[in-house]
């Protein structure tokens, strides 16, 4: 077991740059919205169906669509970084499954937590994100590794 | 005018994950197996994107009001319970396996990937799985 990094494929500058938008897109969000910028939560909450003010699916779907845009665009663009998904179907649906359930039962995934949460100096994000990365790390030393 | 800010700021985050290589689920992977072919440049999304929400969030949550003067809905930040935890360790392992969070998936579904569409699917399920049933079964203990 041993720590090599891959420099071929390090890339700082586009990951400090992307990662600057995505702390403003949070920023934007709130700002204009009051709302928290996490996927988890704006995703699961469309799938809500009792007392929902029509505002409460509004705002969420133009945002699910600002998204969508900007993979068409980015795509449109060549933007897009060769889209390499290796894993099998089977892991596909067992990986969302953990995803989605683990998600709303934690409150928040990557984004409400790490760049949310942890901007707020939320102690709650930061055991989540400390959890999830921990998680994250182990299971991937596991499933590459030993399995 | 609300309504498009909020279509800006999901095309924003949208871009920053396609920028940043977060969309690529074989890059998250490798910045995950720290002891294979390690990439850190996930890392760095982290430092580029924490401080501007410091920032942001700390000049708003003083005001305590959007710039619209609407009130913010700010999740408590002090409340520990076993869910946070056990969720949390659930989300890391799918992850891992897969290299999605929910974020790019949206991105690769954009882009008419089919592995992400079964990627998501999956996700809504198991979203469901979680409000519907689970919650269902500890309120009926």
């Amino acid at each position: 077991m041993s720590l090599i990094i891959n420099w071929n494929d390090f890339t700082p500058i586009s990951a400090l740059i992307g990662g600057a938008l995505i702390g403003i897109a949070s920023v934007i969000l709130i700002a204009t919205k009051g709302r928290i910028l996490g996927i988890s939560g704006i995703v699961g909450s469309l799938l809500q169906r009792t007392n929902t003010p029509q505002d409460h699916y509004r705002w969420r779907i133009y945002f699910i669509c600002g998204i969508l845009l900007a993979a068409v665009i980015g795509n449109v663009l060549n933007l897009l970084p060769k889209l390499d998904i290796s894993s099998d179907y089977s892991t596909l649906i067992v990986g969302g499954l953990l995803v989605g359930f683990g998600t709303r039962m934690g409150s928040g995934c990557t984004s409400g937590h790490a760049v949310c949460g942890l901007g707020r100096l939320s102690p709650r994000s930061l055991v989540a994100t400390m959890t999830f990365m921990a998680s994250g790390f182990l299971t991937a030393y596991v499933f590459y590794h030993l399995i | 005018m609300k309504n498009y800010l909020t279509l800006f700021a999901g095309f924003v985050f949208g871009f920053g994950l396609i920028i940043s290589g977060m969309s690529n689920p074989n890059k998250v992977i490798n910045f995950l197996d720290i002891t294979g072919n390690w990439d850190p440049s996930l890392a760095l999304v982290m430092l580029g994107a924490i401080p501007l929400a410091f920032l942001g969030f700390r000049w708003i949550e003083r005001s305590h009001k959007t710039i619209f003067n609407e009130e913010l809905h700010l999740p408590g930040k002090d409340h520990f319970n076993p869910s946070l935890l056990i969720g949390s360790l659930l989300f890391g392992v799918g992850w891992a396996i897969t290299g999605f969070c929910p974020g790019p998936a949206i991105v690769a579904m954009g882009l008419g990937s089919v592995k992400a569409i079964i990627f998501i699917v999956s996700m809504l399920i198991g979203m469901l799985i979680n409000d519907r049933i689970l919650k269902l079964v500890l309120k009926s203990n």
